[in-house]
């Protein structure tokens, strides 16, 4: 027993990243801290009509967003996942997914199908991340992987905008493999020359970035997306330093040259459409 | 091996074991054990046997991070003969966390790549405790390219906590090295046997971990998250780590289960830091097989075969 022992040095306390989800009729923007009446944000398509702060939105709100009307038809909607290793925490993990059903919106933290922009088809994946924090497990992957197969059957570009926290642990070493599963569906598009982008938007971690979010051919970011690898707390748990402003955010990204673009959410029809007329031979 | 070291479960062998060198080191011409120290050593086998078959997955994990078990470079000099060890990613620098190189295996060339932890304080730092940056992963890719182009099959060993969480690797794009490692993996057309030899520590870990053949060690463990990682989150509270372990099944005989890996390897009784070489031999005869069993695939055959492998790994229903 030592007699003199050094105190570790306190974590500074993290920013408050928690974004409220407009609901009530007035939201505070976490960003500005400007009280704005909720409906206003909502015609705004979730952006802050102040500071332009985007909100996470929901994968259909998304979806309209992005795609011609009524041109998405909907692939692998009742794919749900199995609690196939009886994994326990706190609560099981069938108590987790029986929860997230029970809100009653997507059955898994992904939607995918496929659809139109601007008259362009393309096979479209979206992350839900109220399902679960958007983590990946077998359903995510294989949807995903499901709609990178069918862009290369459909001769179809491909769009995945992700949401996500990273694997979902509770399906251990299988929510793993989804990312060597959807990467190597990624090379076989890829080989066939038709164009993936990647949208990464807040937030996107873990192994969803480390695999398909990154493999984009051309990787987007919305603005003051948080973006990386490992999550913020972990790292500075492990190093044991203040971060630096702005870090991991799609700006320092775009700096550090891991994002090709960044697009506010009321230009990204339009960009994805631009892009997709230049990239994609039907 | 340079300075013992026991594991909490392993003390009653720990002790037996110095029994036995007592009696050993006492031991002269004229005074004759040997009876008793054979006695001994029978005990010892047994308990060794008792103690490695019982492992609960916490006292694996710890088994599988052991000071003493085998790291790469032991297991490259055990194997394989005339390594010679490549350097750098040809972008930013050579990450200590990662070696590769040429080599032979039963004479015929290969490439070889593994994560490499180290044993004592100096050689952990040196080797970032077996944490990878993202030089390391593009290092691991520069060699796999080389193979692909000289059509040299590719061995690699895996064994790390996981890719190193700091502000250089985010900077210099972590997430990006492992997942086009994952890409480029999957389309070489050279054979690609994977050992998981201690710690699978999740996309660190299978950043050089795609391949036609997974192997692991008996007592070695694969899992999306440490354990101590899991129970941080989930339980919110680190130091729940047991718990984490039993629930994310993450030894080779649960992995093996779900049909995520082909082979288990055996290990000496005790385990493979009490034998090095009896360990290596057991993983040389797999991967000796492993690989004439793989050259004879046509190379389209192989890569559709190995899309197959990992298309096939999920559960879920519809």
């Amino acid at each position: 027993m030592a007699w003199f022992r050094k105190e570790k040095a306190p974590l500074a306390q993290a920013e408050d990243k928690k974004v409220r989800v407009p609901e009530g009729l007035w939201t505070k923007c976490p960003s500005c801290n400007e009280s704005i009446i909720s409906k206003e944000i909502e015609k705004n398509l979730n952006v802050c009509p102040k500071c332009s702060h985007h909100f996470r939105i929901s994968a259909r709100k998304r979806l309209a967003l992005v795609l011609d009307e009524g041109s998405f038809v909907e692939y692998d909607a009742n794919m749900v996942s199995v609690d196939f290793l009886e994994f326990k925490d706190s609560k099981s993990y069938q108590d987790r997914i029986d929860a997230a059903l029970a809100k009653g919106g997507s059955k898994d933290a992904v939607i995918c199908g496929e659809g139109e922009i601007d008259g362009t088809p393309v096979q479209i994946a979206v992350f839900d991340f109220s399902f679960m924090g958007g983590s990946m497990g077998s359903v995510v992957g294989e949807k995903i992987t499901r709609a990178i197969e069918r862009g290369i059957e459909k001769h179809t570009p491909v769009i995945v905008f992700s949401a996500s926290g990273g694997a979902r642990m509770q399906e251990s070493i299988l929510s793993l493999m989804q990312m060597a599963k959807t990467s190597a569906a990624l090379a076989k598009l890829r080989e066939r020359g038709l164009p993936y982008i990647s949208v990464l938007t807040d937030p996107t971690t873990g192994g969803v970035t480390a695999s398909f979010a990154m493999l984009g051919d051309i990787n987007m970011a919305e603005p003051k997306s948080l973006i990386g690898f490992a999550g913020p707390r972990v790292i500075e748990q492990t190093i044991r330093q203040k971060l630096p402003e702005g870090f991991q955010r799609a700006e320092y990204l775009l700096d550090h040259g891991m994002v090709d673009v960044i697009v506010e959410r009321k230009d990204m029809k339009q960009k994805l459409s631009q892009i997709f007329k230049m990239l994609y031979r039907p | 091996m340079a300075q013992q070291y026991y594991l909490e479960f392993e003390k009653p062998l720990a002790e037996l074991e110095r029994k036995i060198q007592e009696l050993l080191d006492f031991s002269t011409d004229t005074v004759d054990l040997k009876t008793e120290v054979a006695k001994l050593e029978k005990k010892a086998d047994k308990m060794r046997e008792e103690i490695f078959s019982g492992l609960t997955r916490w006292q694996t994990a710890q088994v599988a991070r052991h000071i003493n078990r085998p790291f790469t470079m032991d297991y490259i000099n055990l194997i394989f003969t005339e390594f010679v060890e490549l350097h750098g990613d040809r972008n930013f620098g050579d990450d200590h966390a990662i070696v590769g190189g040429l080599a032979r295996l039963d004479g015929e060339p290969v490439m070889v790549i593994g994560h490499q932890k180290g044993r004592d304080t100096k050689e952990k730092v040196y080797r970032n405790f077996g944490m990878p940056n993202p030089e390391g992963y593009r290092k691991a890719l520069r060699l796999m390219e080389m193979a692909e182009r000289f059509k040299l099959p590719l061995v690699t060993f895996v064994d790390t906590p996981g890719a190193f969480p700091g502000i250089g690797a985010e900077e210099r794009g972590q997430a990006e090295a492992i997942a086009r490692n994952l890409r480029e993996m999957s389309r070489l057309t050279v054979p690609i046997i994977v050992v998981v030899t201690g710690e699978g520590g999740s996309g660190g870990a299978l950043g050089i971990a795609v391949g036609d053949r997974v192997l692991m060690l008996e007592h070695s463990i694969y899992a999306v998250i440490s354990p101590e990682g899991c129970a941080a989150i989930l339980w919110s509270d680190g130091t729940k780590g047991e718990q984490a372990a039993e629930a994310l099944k993450l030894t080779a005989r649960d992995i093996k289960e779900l049909d995520v890996i082909d082979e288990i390897i055996k290990e000496p009784p005790g385990g493979a830091h009490r034998d090095h070489k009896t360990v290596a031999e057991n993983l040389h005869v797999a991967l000796s097989r492993s690989l004439q069993e793989l050259k004879k695939i046509p190379a389209e055959q192989l890569v559709e075969e190995r899309y197959q492998k990992f298309r096939k790994m999920s559960r879920f229903v519809e």
